[in-house]
């Protein structure tokens, strides 16, 4: 009991403690942490379409985070996030441009499918390098990650470039508007709001079925906790790791198609970054996904968190005056903090049990 | 034997921890230049007591009398300076470092800053001369036998002048060879006049080893004997609290069919030498085929080959109920009827992770019984899992409690109820009662003779020779990657086998079948 308390309660502590850190840098900028406070607070939830905005933020974060959680618990190492983010971008963007006529009710579902295929053959590509060939993947996935940029650099400038901008000789590498069928309907009018959020909801509700519900799920946590253990029972560990990256990376990829068709200009666009496209939620959907706890469904109120640590960046910058790089040195710190929030939990959890106020829950004697 | 004198009294130790009584009024003395051996089941209280003793644990009750004088150790390096020397179960090595480097760590330098390596290593050189350990100072620790390793432990609490030395199990992962060489180390620095705590739940050693034994039992001492006086069936019987049969019985059977063929099977080893040459045998229905061999000599490759997660070289053929399984893989034997219990039960055999039921259903979990539209269904593998602790009478909280905080015992009866669960018609059992209590083991040994009398074929490979010879019909011998000999139960003795196990062909016609 005291151990759930503590594995929640400690999470929590870390985010406050680095909301004071972030408190401190404001008083060093010369201004009002109260302020700045409610400046975020006002920016991430003060209005509905604010909320919406904040929402809108963390849906990647969520698909990617859940996506993470995935490979995590398979005991793989998915940093190839925004490579998979570009490529169901890409190919879904590909599906609008080549069917654009098709009504809604089928090009939504197939553009954000189409989504998945990108991300997930993206993730199964450094998954099956590891299973079959001993790739470490931490290496492969960052690889991938810049080739992904160039791939998308080439595509945007050349073969997919909005024609008008060729005639205009403007050249600015983006698609052209995309077929309004594709576009992600709004949910509440007046705000920003569309299924894509709902979306990514399921997405993370399904990883967490799939994972703790399903044969698929036990193989992959079996292989996750111990490789050995599951060969010797018959589970293959090589199917299993691949598909562990082809389920995180299509999840990253469905949050690459909801960029794209969710975005009020409806079309992809290229600034030269990666993260000119992603806003980084390749990265900082790993921080959401450590925040949750690698689990998907705490996942969905981390990214929340780290959406209206967004959205209330922005506010925050308007009203004080303050660079918006504070936002992502606060991200920073938050992830300093939670990370080693770890080890602390764990010795909170001994020396409790050390001075006898607990007993354990099992059998876990320290006798021989 | 010792003198009369004492170099150790403790008395009256009471270590409570929550929920357990580790060490109840425990009285423990040790003379100089006896060994003395705890003798106790996993969670006795055993460990616990030398770990007070060398300031791992303070006692909530009792005193402590080194040399007549009363002492409070309160952290391992004041153990240290008072002379008491530990060898752990678990090596505290840097497996980097040479021998003279891990010997010297933590100790001050001569010569500080720098250090003094070569005062050290002569010094590892004197000490391993006059007691025979045999290791050289400059070798990296890595690069030794479990057993050299061992000894490099006992020259780190010899170099620190330990008079009073505790040996946590020390012959848990040595060979039998090994074993033996350890024993006459142990024997002379008794004999210098040191006092040593010989701490064991195995019968044998204890008898052939200890001076005096004192045992434990749910952390009170029960009894304190000595070999002429005893037998290994009270000893068994002290430790587990009610009559143990250390020999299993076994039902005469007709010969069945042979379930399990291997052929000319070659196997190669992890650095792509030959570890299983060429062998050949038959597995009957009804039959325990007990492979014996000193380790390290094939059958770890033999077994991996058998359960298809080690390839085998061209022209073998392993054939499951008469049908060819050589390019089969894991599943797909398992699947024809192969049971598995690993030898490595925490790395191979369960997941520590896990939950008891869902490494319960570790290999079935995806079958119709407990899957219910593509989900897992938790209902039916509740009832499965708790239906299998009942009946392997597995000790644990619950089925949803992790498997780590199991003792290992009951982690092997959970292994042990997934494979039997499965209904094998072949049982691989390797290893399976290592490191296991004298009740689970026996318990073990049962349902392997039940298993045989339903007809399973089992090949049971182990190490202890005990378990062999209780158990198999036919026993064969590997040596080098080869089988030297199949020996019929009937002519097998411990003289024999134990001959063949270091590659002494027996002269007189061997029995092959």
């Amino acid at each position: 009991m005291l151990k759930a308390v503590l594995g929640a309660l400690v999470p929590l502590l870390a985010a406050v403690v680095a909301f004071a850190f972030g408190a401190i840098m404001l008083l060093a900028l010369g201004a009002n942490p109260l302020d700045g406070l409610n400046a975020m607070l006002d920016g991430a939830f003060g209005s509905g379409s604010r909320i919406a905005a904040t929402a809108v933020k963390a849906t990647p974060l969520i698909l990617v985070g859940a996506g993470i959680a995935i490979a995590f618990r398979t005991s793989v190492i998915n940093i190839g996030g925004e490579s998979q983010i570009i490529a169901g971008a890409l190919l879904s963007t590909v599906v609008a441009l080549t069917l654009p006529d098709l009504p809604a009710f089928i090009l939504v579902p197939l553009v954000l499918l189409a989504g998945a295929t990108g991300g997930a053959l993206l993730g199964a590509i450094p998954g099956a390098l590891k299973a079959y060939a001993s790739v470490n993947e931490i290496l492969s996935t960052i690889m991938l990650n810049l080739v992904m940029v160039q791939v998308m650099n080439y595509l945007l400038r050349g073969p997919l470039i909005d024609p008008f901008e060729m005639e205009a000789g403007t050249r600015i590498p983006q698609t052209q508007r995309l077929s309004d069928n594709a576009a992600l309907p709004t949910l509440i009018d007046g705000t920003r709001l569309h299924i894509g959020v709902p979306v990514a909801i399921l997405a993370a509700v399904a990883a967490y079925l799939i994972l703790w519900r399903t044969p698929t799920g036990f193989r992959l946590r079996a292989v996750g906790h111990s490789p050995e253990a599951a060969r010797a029972a018959g589970i293959s560990v090589k199917r299993n790791v691949t598909l562990a990256m082809a389920l995180s990376g299509s999840l990253a990829g469905t949050a690459g198609s909801i960029l794209v068709f969710g975005s009020e200009s409806q079309r992809m666009v290229t600034d030269g970054s990666a993260a000119g496209f992603t806003g980084s939620a390749g990265f900082n959907g790993i921080v959401a996904a450590l925040f949750g706890g690698l689990h998907p469904l705490w996942t969905i109120p981390s990214a929340m968190l780290f959406g209206a640590l967004l959205t209330g960046a922005t506010q925050l910058q308007r009203v004080l005056q303050v660079p918006a790089a504070l936002a992502v040195a606060l991200n920073g710190i938050i992830v300093i903090f939670v990370i080693s929030s770890t080890p602390v939990r764990g010795w909170l959890q001994r020396s409790l049990a050390d001075s006898g106020l607990f007993r354990r829950s099992g059998n876990h004697s320290e006798a021989d | 034997m010792g003198s009369d004198e004492n170099i150790l009294e403790m008395r009256g130790i009471t270590k409570v921890f929550p929920g357990v009584v580790a060490n109840d009024n425990v009285d423990l003395d040790v003379r100089y230049g006896e060994v003395h051996t705890l003798l106790g089941e996993n969670g006795a209280g055993k460990s616990t007591l030398v770990k007070i003793l060398f300031g791992l644990y303070k006692a909530d009750e009792g005193s402590i009398l080194l040399r007549g004088q009363p002492i409070a150790v309160g952290s391992p390096s004041e153990a240290i300076a008072s002379r008491i020397g530990m060898i752990h179960q678990h090596f505290m090595l840097v497996p980097t470092l040479t021998v003279a480097e891990n010997v010297a760590l933590g100790m001050t330098s001569s010569r500080r800053p720098f250090t003094d390596l070569d005062a050290v290593s002569r010094r590892v050189s004197e000490i391993s001369e006059e007691h025979g350990l045999a290791v050289d100072p400059s070798v990296e620790v890595r690069r030794l036998a479990v057993g050299e390793r061992q000894r490099v432990e006992i020259i780190k609490a010899l170099y620190r002048d330990a008079e009073l030395l505790v040996l946590d199990e020390p012959t848990a992962v040595l060979t039998p060879g090994e074993v033996d060489d350890l024993f006459v180390i142990l024997r002379r620095m008794a004999d210098a006049g040191r006092g040593l705590i010989f701490i064991s739940h195995k019968l044998r050693e204890v008898m052939s080893l200890s001076d005096r034994i004192t045992v434990l039992r749910n952390g009170r001492v029960v009894g304190g004997t000595t070999p002429a006086q005893t037998s290994r069936e009270e000893l068994a019987q002290m430790m587990v609290g009610r009559t143990v049969r250390l020999t299993p019985e076994k039902p005469v059977l007709d010969d069945g069919p042979a379930l399990l063929s291997v052929e000319n099977l070659t196997v190669h080893g992890d650095r792509e030498t030959v570890a299983v040459d060429d062998i050949s045998f038959d597995v009957r229905s009804g039959e325990i085929f007990g492979i014996a061999g000193v380790s390290g000599n094939g059958q770890r490759e033999l077994a991996e080959a058998i359960a298809g997660l080690r390839g085998v070289e061209p022209g073998s053929s392993i054939r499951l109920d008469g049908v060819d399984a050589t390019g089969d893989d894991t599943r797909a034997r398992r699947d024809r009827g192969l049971g598995f219990i690993p030898e490595e039960r925490m790395r191979d055999g369960a997941i520590a992770e896990f939950t008891v039921s869902e490494n319960l259903v570790l290999v079935d979990y995806g079958s119709d019984e407990f899957t219910s539209r593509g989900m897992l269904a938790f209902g039916a593998i509740g009832q499965h899992s708790r239906r299998l602790v009942d009946e392997f009478a597995v000790k644990t909280p619950g089925i949803d409690t992790p498997t780590s905080s199991l003792s290992g015992g009951n982690i092997q009866k959970v292994i042990l109820a997934r494979e039997l669960s499965a209904s094998p018609t072949v049982l691989l059992a390797c290893q399976p009662t290592r490191g296991v209590d004298i009740g689970a083991a026996e318990y073990i040994h049962t349902r392997l003779i039940e298993q045989r009398s339903i007809g399973t074929a089992t090949i049971l490979i182990s190490e202890d020779l005990d378990e062999v010879l209780g158990l198999a019909d036919r026993i064969a011998v590997m040596y080098e990657g080869e089988i030297v000999a199949i020996v019929p139960a009937e002519e097998a003795t411990r003289d024999k086998v134990g001959l063949l196990m270091a590659g002494v062909v027996d002269p007189a016609p061997q029995t092959n079948s």
